[in-house]
């Protein structure tokens, strides 16, 4: 057990740190999302050039061509957290469609995206989930007929966060009906502008319309040329399968900032006059939360460690989504409890605390539960893959 | 960085795992349940030559001198077979006191513990809980007053025996006045034994003991929650492998999801427990400040998911696995003995949230 990174790590640390104390007033304020375009892109490339955002991505294709090293990206982290700065721009674009570009795209089509998507360029949405595909991704319906050069594209995705501000869409689409489940779909880009395609807001359970906005996206005769298929045509599900990787890996958790704000959050609020923590069956309720999130925290070491040492954590790894999910569900949802009656205030009405923080972070917990692979479906992997128990038989045709 | 255990760590688990296997299989566990102690020297004996009663005993005492993540990984090793030794008292709870005592004796004491000859028990629970008027008293020399649950106490040959917070005694069994009683517990893989004493000279009196009666009972209590763990493995294993076996409406019902899904919630819980029992054993030697808090925690977490683990993987078993003959019941014991052996979660809970100051004047 050595949990000290070494003497070359604890320098690249200070590196980091002199980069943000130099630089850090450079960040455009407000969501990434809403500064104008110039602005993201001058302080992606910033960081960029500096080795912070796009590290181990090649220079031709508008990255800093640094070796991976996973300690670095660990202290990149760390280091832009501690500051409460962003470290690059955390949307689907950069965390998805780059790794799969890099891995399944054309030369071309590496040179024309990733650099713009990973300056803030060009933003992108995701197309996966319909309506009648959720859990069971691979029956998806929306269909790309060929039509010359071109596929007209029919059909409608849901859950497509971000599509009312993004320029393109990453999608899977049916190109081939006849061929089974599974070897039917392809993964095309698309420009959001195209005719025929059509975004509707979706309202969620937390009224959100900022930055976690979701939408629908309706497709009418919607042409795409055939060259903007990446990878081969039919071979969709396997390459959206490294994306998908991509996702889940990107789904962690900051259970323990979030504990000690709990912790804040109890200390301060009173009834009758009298701490929350000064009860001890709201303290107890804390301080299981506390174990939890202790376990959570020495794992994400442990799990480090395993990739560092490039050995397999097997099913230590699968569990990590469902625990983490449910941990800052239950956290929120004491956080609610603390402020007792007042516990649902909302929508900035008076009274209200920390801007509504707790009842937005019990609605953002529960759809990361389902999202991204629900909590059952997260179950069925860690039985089948990491138990070997046997999967669900088919039912017989009728 | 590396967050886990060394190649030698795993070694020794592979070795202790094998070893108890061979040497004290299920079948063997069944008997001892019968005897009026279930402690067999002829084992604690074999585990001295392996080397593990000594592994928290200096070198120059005939030990290994190794850290609690060593020790952790053998009482893991334990818990999972449910082998009924004095380890927890004898070589984590002592060592961890002698080895902060000055006293001449402690080093034939310390050797005794290496080389299997001497048993150690230890009655640490009126440090947190006093139940039936019990409690110690040493006034003139002379040591009064009764002990419960001590742990290992009736096949001992020394007892431990905190008087206070501050004062640790060690008295011989068998010494005048010393009267054990094994109280036969649902755990019989376990031995706790009530010791009264009627004006007993003790062998030693460390009046300046705290830190050493701290450091005993939270080495304690993290040695005591990887035995739980290590229970708490064996018996998703089992239910695990049972449940791709067993068949019923013409299929394994380990692939119905209402049963993988029991099986996943209990890994689900039980593989991010086992990161932080390698890190609160670690914290113990190298960030010993943060250790009576991580051992409280932790025993705390390892005894509620351990209630659950035991209670589903017992109904993943069905009918079978609440009989005797299938054995299962065996781990489901050693899990709730330990629930309360060394303070139970609601009482952890709260000396954590002390420890941090969470808890407000009132």
């Amino acid at each position: 057990m050595d949990l000290e990174y070494g003497e070359r790590y604890e320098q690249f640390r200070q590196q980091v740190r002199r980069f943000l104390e130099e630089h850090k007033g450079k960040r455009p304020s407000g969501p990434f999302l809403e500064v104008p375009r110039e602005e993201l892109s001058r302080w992606l490339s910033l960081q960029i050039e500096h080795g912070y955002w796009a590290r181990t991505i090649p220079t031709e294709y508008g990255g800093y061509g640094a070796a991976p090293d996973l300690l670095e990206t660990v202290i990149m982290d760390e280091e832009f957290n501690r500051a409460q700065v962003s470290r690059g721009l955390n949307a689907q674009g950069p965390s998805m469609l780059v790794p799969t570009l890099l891995a399944h795209g054309t030369e071309e089509q590496k040179r024309r995206f990733v650099g713009p998507t990973l300056r803030g360029e060009v933003i992108w949405c995701q197309g996966y989930s319909e309506p009648g595909a959720g859990s069971d991704l691979a029956s998806l319906s929306t269909s790309a007929r060929e039509d010359g050069d071109d596929f007209v594209i029919n059909g409608q995705k849901i859950w497509t966060s971000t599509a009312d501000r993004a320029d393109m869409m990453f999608v899977l689409v049916r190109t081939e009906p006849a061929a089974s489940k599974h070897a039917g779909i392809s993964y095309l880009l698309l420009p959001m502008d195209s005719p025929g395609l059509e975004v509707r807001p979706l309202q969620t359970m937390s009224g959100d319309v900022g930055e976690n906005s979701f939408n629908q996206v309706f497709f009418e005769d919607v042409r795409v040329p055939q060259s903007s298929v990446v990878g081969r045509r039919g071979e969709g599900w396997k390459i959206a399968n490294t994306t998908l990787k991509h996702e889940r890996s990107s789904l962690s958790s900051n259970a323990e900032g979030m504990f000690l704000r709990l912790v804040r959050l109890m200390q301060g609020e009173t009834v009758d006059g009298v701490p929350v923590i000064a009860s001890p069956v709201y303290r107890d309720r804390l301080m299981r939360l506390q174990a939890r999130m202790l376990t959570m925290k020495y794992h994400a070491m442990r799990m480090l460690t395993c990739s560092l040492k490039d050995e397999s954590p097997g099913v230590a790894a699968l569990v990590v989504k469902l625990q983490n999910c449910q941990l800052s569900y239950d956290m929120a949802s004491l956080g609610i409890d603390a402020m007792g009656e007042l516990g649902v205030l909302y929508d900035h009405t008076k009274y209200e605390r920390e801007r509504g923080y707790w009842q937005a972070q019990a609605f953002f917990a529960l759809g990361l539960i389902i999202g991204g692979g629900t909590a059952q479906i997260q179950k069925n992997i860690i039985a089948e893959r990491g138990l070997g128990l046997p999967r669900e038989p088919k039912p017989a045709k009728a | 960085m590396d967050f886990g255990l060394s190649d030698d760590q795993r070694l020794l688990d592979e070795t202790m795992r094998a070893f108890l296997a061979e040497r004290v299989p299920i079948e063997r566990v069944r008997q001892l349940r019968d005897e009026a102690c279930p402690l067999d020297r002829s084992i604690w004996q074999a585990l001295a030559e392996l080397g593990a009663t000594g592994i928290l005993v200096p070198e120059a005492q005939g030990g290994s001198g190794l850290s609690l993540l060593d020790a952790i990984v053998v009482s893991q090793a334990i818990g999972n077979a449910v082998t009924p030794v004095p380890f927890l008292s004898s070589a984590i709870v002592a060592p961890v006191a002698l080895r902060a005592l000055e006293s001449p004796r402690k080093d034939v004491w310390l050797a005794g513990i290496a080389a299997g000859e001497l048993v150690v028990g230890a009655g640490l629970t009126e440090l947190f809980s006093i139940r039936e008027q019990a409690g110690l008293r040493l006034q003139d020399g002379m040591l009064r007053g009764k002990a419960m649950m001590a742990i290992d106490a009736c096949a001992a040959d020394l007892i431990l025996l905190p008087v206070g917070p501050d004062t640790l005694c060690i008295v011989e069994r068998v010494a005048t006045g010393v009267a054990t009683t094994r109280l036969m517990t649902t755990d019989r893989t376990r031995c706790t034994a009530e010791v009264v004493l009627d004006a007993v000279r003790p062998l030693a009196v460390f009046e300046d003991a705290a830190d050493a009666i701290a450091r005993a009972l939270d080495a304690g209590r993290i040695a005591l929650a990887a035995e739980a763990f290590g229970a708490c493995e064996s018996m998703i294993d089992q239910a695990v492998r049972y449940a791709g076996q067993r068949r019923q409406f013409d299929r394994p019902i380990g692939s119905f999801q209402a049963v993988k899904h029991m099986c996943a919630e209990m890994i689900a819980e039980l593989e991010p427990t086992r990161s932080l029992l390698w890190y609160a054993a670690h914290a113990f030697d190298a960030v010993p400040e943060e250790s009576p808090m991580l051992a409280a925690q932790l025993l705390a977490h390892v005894s509620e998911i351990g209630r659950e683990i035991a209670s589903v993987s017992t109904q993943v078993h069905g009918g079978i696995g609440w009989t005797d003959e299938q054995n299962l019941h065996f781990w489901y014991k050693r899990i709730a003995g330990a629930r309360h052996l060394l303070g139970g979660p609601e009482l952890l809970r709260e000396r954590a949230a002390r420890l941090q100051s969470l808890v407000p004047a009132s």
